[in-house]
Formats: structure tokens, C-alpha cells, sequence
């Protein structure tokens, strides 16, 4: 088979790019430590979050020096708790599910973003920078309603946080 | 042209029977096309706002029939017909059986006219039915039972259609021992191949569980797993539709252009590559997906990025032969040679524009397919901005300009006008230019896709590259151009059915510069690239889906029933009289202070 020296060059140079594209993401896993949403949560029964210790109150709480887990149920069509309020530079770890249908996490103009699928948990840790206030939306189709499925995320300052007893409702 | 080949027969000389199925399945696909272009213009003027002719719970029902009747019915059908030209133009022998291929043509037609009505009958209140759950119907929201059922006769219909080629093309080996497959039966063998592995899942997804439990016989089903079900389908579906663009680029173009194509060889390569790898990446839609094992997203990205080894070499086959034909007309120079090429043809400008964007759409695509810049993208309207390049432009404006090509060849009938051509695939171009862009940007601003309203009453989106409202401003014009060239196009082509039928139409395709006997004897070898495909699912695939069986089981951990056609609209008028409440207690709660 008779291939073109320019295609020979085009060919390897392909290949490059291909292993360079790879090379980025894996880069961006051990360097950063940019994790993916995985399995890492056990699965929950939608029907009965009531009865999970994890989101029967979705909640905000402190489990270490400026460590924060936020617990999140989406559902047709908002978000519990909303607010949701998280101290500033602090290491925050969201679990979100969904007691009905698929839904989206968004939170806008950031890289927080994750699927939340009914009896799965997904789990996504973030920084926070300064006190701000940031929109969160539901980015899959959920239903009739879903353009207005919205939340809110505010970073407060860390003695605003106390103030407000370390919990958000 | 000489008399010698005004002699020439064309395809519906000497295919009559044949050219009937192919115009039939191109009319299927140009209605679907003419469906698709009326909710695609309402659906943008509402999204942005400029003008909103149903209210916001109709778009989802609006988008759905934008998604279905475009990517399934317009894509598939010019598919079945263009296969269908293809293989009995390079075999030079008749089907085994029309009436076999009236009966998928049939199949196929009935199946999408049920799910059509499906979708359809959500406008009509009064009609308790509704399919309002996407292109990509997620489980736990359910569609209508006739959806699902009318999308499993569509997709039994395209299986009948492959075994009609594949038995063709076995009684033409026989007939023919020695010979190679000729390129585009390959072509439409090894795509085909890819479409039965593909297409199984979805099927089984469909038949096992989702239109069982739309009957009420099984209670729920696993939300990941038919999801997974679907996108081991959904990524491999997208090479369905690119591969009858390809056939055309590497088939069709290079003769326009006035040359032949450069490698038989190369392109066979590239089919095979297709095969190989289009199946085992669908994970890479899944992303941000809980439930699925990290490792299992990487290998699928591994895979995923391996796939544009296929697309990267077409690019250069086809410039190659593109260049090829130019400087055997004269053409000279680094780039003077571009000047020696039919820019008038709209087939050949139109295909050369579809080219050039879908190299826009392969970049925006390496972005999607990083798995953890995908964060930044994921479900925002960057997506849509993506594939409206890929399937929208390299797809969609290719099988417009290809018709402008081959409809004479299976009708005897010139194009109306070859101008109204040129200037509607240009417009086609400038539309998508400005849409595509400026839905890559408002995703990268964080605007979420498929929603009736992205503005949102709690947050504004930040500005970068000009703001949310002027973006909406570019997708509503370039939209508007879109609706305005399919018009155009269809139009043409109505007009070219009045025209009376001629003789001298035949443009009969030339040999590759390097043909099929320079090509390895391996490459023929079907049995040889199913089992190696067969054997990439199964490594991608199986231990994914039996760790989501093993998590959620089989039908779900214990995950509700939310029909589109009865409770959401009931939920959506709960929840607007909540928020009607709500915004009423805030008022007169404000009111109260204000007083006291």
C-alpha cells in the first residue's frame, strides 16, 4: 500500500496531537488533582430520602479545619437548601441526588457542574475564594417546569458563617 | 460535454426501480428536514427571546420534534437513500428484491410516522399524549408507549435495510469471486456493521425496559442503566450520520472538482477505523455522570481521542484529491490552485463549506472530549454549538449540496437553479458561522442548554465576548439565515420535480489515483474487524454496565415513574402558582414593612 510522504508526515503528527489531547487530561488528574464525579457514594433509594442520614436535611456542616460537606436534593423543579451557604476559602465537598427525576448542578460561571441522576450521589469538592454570591441551575431537562429550576450559592465570610450557626436552611 | 457521454446512461436509466426507492427515502428525509427547520426557527426566537409564539412548556415539545425529526428521520432517511445509489451504482447490479426494500422503506416510515404523532400530539391538550422527553429520552421521565414503539420499528426497518445490501452484495461475490469490494459498498458494509452494534443497545434498552415499563408491565427501571444503554448508542449514531457525508466527500467531490480521489486505500483504512472505534466511547458523554468508575471514563476518553486519527486523515484525502483535480486543470502555486476549482457548483461549494466548518466542529469536539475541561462545558449551550457544526453543518449541508449532485442522476431532471443553490448553501454557512459561535460562547458564559428560558430570575451570567443579550442577537439572525436557506433549498428542489426529464444528465464517477489493488486484501476482511470491534465493546462496556446492574440492579434502586404526558404539566402549574404565591407573600410581606 503506497502512502504519500506528506500523509506520512500527517499521519504522525495526528498522532501527536491524539497523544498530546491525552496527555493534558492526565496532566490536568495527577497535577491539579482535577477528580471526575465516580462511584465513590453509595446509592440511595430516591423514595425514601427522608430516612438517609446523608439528605433527610439537606444541609451544610463543618467536618474539619475549613472542611464543609454540603448535602443537596434536587428535585422538579429547585434545589434544597437554597440558599446553600458555604464559608470562604474553605474546601467544600457536595453530595447531590435527586429524589425524582434526572436533573443538572451548575453553578455559574464556574467548573461546578455535575449530572444528578435518582439513586446515585454524586460528589464533587470545590474551593472557595472570597465571599460572593453565585447562581446554580439545573443544566438537563427535567420536566415542564425546568426553566425555572434555580438556586443560589452564598459564600459567606467565615464569621458570618458561625453567626448563622454553621448551618444553612 | 461530448456526445459520448451525453450518451451515457444516468442511474435512473439504468436502475429505475432503484432510483424510485432513492427518491422516495431522500422525499422521507426532506420533509422530516422541512419539520425540523419550522420548530428549529421557533425554538431559537423563543430561547432568545425575541419572539414567543407557545408558551415555555411547549418548547420542550418543540424541541423534541426539532431533535427526533433531524437527527433521526432527516439523517437516516437521506442515508437509506443515498446507501441505497451508492451500492447499486458500484456493484452495477440490481437488489435481490425491491419488494424486501419497499418493505424497510415501509417499516422505517411507519415507525417514525408513530413517533411523530407521539411528539406531535403534546401540542394538543385535549389529546392525552405526549413525548416531551428529548432526543435522548432519560429515564424516569417517560414518554407515550407509541414513541418508544414507533422508534423500534424505525430501527427494525434499518436492519432490514442492511441485510437487503449485505444479500446484494453476496450475490454479486458470487457472481464476482475475484473482485475487491468496490469502495462505496464497502463503505456502506462497513457502516452498516458499525450501525448493528451500535443500534443493539438502544433496541434492547427499548424492547427489555423502557417500553415495557411505558405499558405498566415492570414498575421502574435503572435510570444509569438505560442511560448507558442509550449513549453505547448515541456516540456511534453520530458516525451514522457523518458516514454518508464522507461517502459523498470521498466518492462524490473530488469528481466535481474535476479530479479523482487521491487513496482507495486510505479511505477503506479510514472505514475501518470507524467501525473500531465509534462504539466503545460513548462514556465520554457521561462524564460528569455518578455511578460510573473514573478508570472506565478515562479508557472511553482514551478511545474517543483516538477517533480523530479517521477524521484527520479524511482531511487530508480529501484536500488531496480536492488539490489534485485543481492542478490537473491548470492549477498552480502554494494556493493559487484554489482559483481552478468550480466554486459556482453549489455541490462542490457546498461541500467544501461543510468541510471547512466541520474542522471547527472537530476542535470544539477535542474540547468535549477532555474529560475534565468538560466540567466547564458540560450541558451548557456550548454543546448544541458543537454539534450543530458537526451534524448540523458537516452532515446536513453536505447532504443539501450532494442532492444538488445526485438528484439528476436519479430523476433525469436538471436543478432548477444552480444559483439559488450556490446562494443557499453560502447563506447555510454565514447562518451557522454566526449561531454556532455565539452558542459556543454563551456556553462558556455558563448558559445551560436545552431550556424554553436561560435567564433566570436569582443571577446574571458574567460577560465575556460581548454579553448574554448580544449573543442572543447572533443565534436569532444566524437561526433566521438557517430557516431562510432550507427554505431555499427546498424550494429548489420542488421546483427542479416540475422540470421536465432530459437526457445527458450522466456524470459517471471516476477511479481513485491509487485504486483497490494497491489496498492490503486484509481490509476486506469484515469478519475479521467485527470481531475486533466486538471485542473493544466488550472490554469498554462490560464491566461498566455490569457494575451499574451491580449498584443501582437491574430496574433501579427504587426510582419513580414520571410521565411527561399526564403529571409535569400538573407539577409545572403547582409550581408557577407556588412561585405566584410565594412572589405575592413577598410582596405583601415588603408592603407590610413599608407600612409599618
Amino acid at each position: 500500500m503506497h502512502i504519500h510522504a506528506y500523509e506520512k508526515l500527517w499521519l504522525a503528527l495526528s498522532i501527536v496531537l491524539i497523544l498530546a489531547l491525552v496527555g493534558t487530561v492526565t496532566y490536568g488528574a495527577v497535577g491539579p488533582g482535577v477528580a471526575m464525579v465516580a462511584d465513590s457514594q453509595s446509592t440511595v433509594d430516591p423514595g425514601a430520602l427522608d430516612e438517609d442520614e446523608r439528605f433527610s436535611e439537606p444541609r451544610v456542616e463543618q467536618v474539619g479545619e475549613n472542611e464543609y460537606e454540603a448535602y443537596v436534593v434536587a428535585y422538579q423543579f429547585g434545589f434544597e437548601p437554597t440558599p446553600i451557604v458555604v464559608p470562604a476559602n474553605s474546601t467544600v465537598t457536595l453530595h447531590v441526588t435527586s429524589r425524582d427525576v434526572i436533573h443538572g448542578f451548575e453553578v455559574v460561571g464556574t467548573n461546578a457542574n455535575t449530572m444528578v441522576v435518582p439513586g446515585e450521589v454524586s460528589e464533587i469538592t470545590v474551593e472557595t475564594d472570597e465571599p460572593t454570591e453565585y447562581g446554580l441551575l439545573c443544566n438537563e431537562y427535567c420536566g415542564a417546569g425546568h426553566h425555572v429550576m434555580e438556586g443560589k450559592i452564598h459564600v459567606v465570610s467565615q464569621s458570618e458563617f458561625e453567626n448563622r450557626g454553621g448551618d444553612s436552611e | 460535454m461530448s456526445t459520448a457521454i451525453e450518451s451515457e446512461p444516468t442511474f435512473v436509466d439504468k436502475f429505475p426501480d432503484e432510483a424510485r426507492v432513492v427518491r422516495a427515502a431522500f422525499m422521507s428525509s426532506f420533509f422530516a428536514l422541512f419539520l425540523g427547520a419550522i420548530f428549529g426557527i421557533i425554538q431559537t426566537l423563543h430561547r432568545t427571546d425575541v419572539a414567543r409564539i407557545i408558551p415555555s412548556t411547549d418548547y420542550y415539545t418543540v424541541l423534541t420534534a426539532h431533535g427526533v425529526f433531524m437527527v433521526i428521520s432527516f439523517t437516516i432517511f437521506f442515508l437509506v437513500g443515498l446507501f441505497t445509489w451508492a451500492l447499486t451504482r458500484s456493484l452495477d447490479r440490481p437488489l435481490i428484491n425491491i419488494k424486501i426494500t419497499w418493505t424497510w422503506y415501509g417499516l422505517m416510515a411507519a415507525g417514525m410516522t408513530l413517533t411523530g404523532i407521539s411528539i406531535l400530539a403534546g401540542f394538543v391538550d385535549s389529546i392525552d399524549m405526549s413525548a416531551d422527553v428529548l432526543y435522548t429520552f432519560y429515564a424516569p421521565l417517560q414518554a407515550h408507549p407509541l414513541f418508544y414503539a414507533g422508534l423500534a420499528v424505525f430501527i427494525v426497518g434499518t436492519w432490514i435495510a442492511g441485510a437487503d445490501w449485505f444479500r446484494t452484495f453476496l450475490a454479486w461475490r458470487r457472481e464476482h469471486p475475484d473482485e475487491r469490494i468496490p469502495l462505496q459498498t464497502f463503505m456502506v458494509l462497513t457502516t452498516m456493521t458499525m450501525w448493528y452494534i451500535a443500534s443493539s443497545a438502544v433496541a434492547a434498552s427499548v424492547l427489555l425496559f423502557l417500553l415495557p415499563w411505558s405499558l405498566g408491565f415492570i414498575d421502574q427501571v435503572n435510570p444509569t442503566l438505560t442511560r448507558t444503554l442509550f449513549w453505547f448508542f448515541g456516540h456511534p449514531v453520530v458516525y451514522f450520520w457523518l458516514m454518508p457525508a464522507y461517502m459523498l466527500w470521498y466518492t462524490v467531490l473530488p469528481k466535481i472538482a474535476g479530479g479523482r480521489l487521491f487513496s482507495d486505500p486510505l479511505a477503506r483504512v479510514v472505514f475501518v477505523l470507524f467501525v473500531l472505534l465509534s462504539t466503545p466511547v460513548g462514556i465520554h458523554h457521561q462524564y460528569l455522570d455518578p455511578g460510573i468508575a473514573e478508570g472506565f471514563k478515562f479508557i472511553s476518553m482514551t478511545n474517543t481521542m483516538f477517533l480523530l486519527l479517521p477524521s484527520l486523515l479524511t482531511a487530508f484525502t480529501v484536500v488531496a484529491s480536492v488539490e489534485y483535480g485543481a492542478r490537473k486543470n491548470g492549477g498552480t502555486g502554494l494556493l493559487g490552485w484554489l482559483t481552478n476549482l468550480p466554486w459556482r457548483k453549489p455541490a462542490f461549494t457546498g461541500m467544501m463549506l461543510a468541510g471547512l466548518m466541520f474542522a471547527a466542529g472537530g476542535f470544539s469536539g477535542m474540547v468535549n472530549a477532555g474529560m475534565n475541561i468538560n466540567y466547564l462545558i458540560h450541558n451548557t449551550l456550548w454543546v448544541p454549538g458543537h454539534f450543530h457544526l458537526t451534524v448540523g453543518t458537516a452532515v446536513a449541508l453536505t447532504m443539501m449540496a450532494g442532492t444538488y449532485w445526485i438528484w439528476p442522476q436519479i430523476s433525469n431532471k436538471p436543478i432548477y437553479s444552480s444559483q439559488i443553490g450556490l446562494f443557499q448553501v453560502v447563506l447555510w454557512f454565514i447562518g451557522m458561522a454566526l449561531m454556532s459561535n455565539a452558542m459556543h460562547a454563551q456556553g462558556l458564559l455558563g448558559v445551560p442548554r436545552r431550556t424554553a428560558e436561560p435567564e433566570y430570575s436569582g443571577f446574571d451570567y458574567p460577560t465575556m465576548f460581548g454579553g448574554f443579550e448580544e449573543l442572543n442577537i447572533q443565534i436569532a439572525i444566524g437561526g433566521t439565515l438557517l430557516f431562510v436557506s432550507t427554505i431555499l433549498f427546498l424550494g429548489n428542489l420542488v421546483l427542479t420535480m416540475g422540470n421536465p426529464k432530459v437526457s445527458g444528465l450522466a456524470e459517471p464517477l471516476p477511479s481513485p489515483v491509487s485504486g483497490a489493488e494497491d489496498a492490503p486484501k486484509v481490509l476486506d476482511n469484515l469478519r475479521l474487524w467485527v470481531s475486533i470491534a466486538l471485542t473493544l465493546v466488550v472490554l469498554a462496556y462490560a464491566l461498566p454496565i455490569a457494575a451499574i446492574i451491580n449498584r443501582g440492579g437491574l430496574l433501579g434502586p427504587g426510582v419513580g415513574t414520571y410521565p411527561v404526558w399526564v403529571a409535569p404539566l400538573f407539577d409545572a402549574l403547582a409550581n408557577a402558582a407556588a412561585t405566584l404565591l410565594g412572589a405575592v407573600g413577598d410582596a405583601s410581606a415588603a408592603l407590610a414593612e413599608v407600612v409599618r
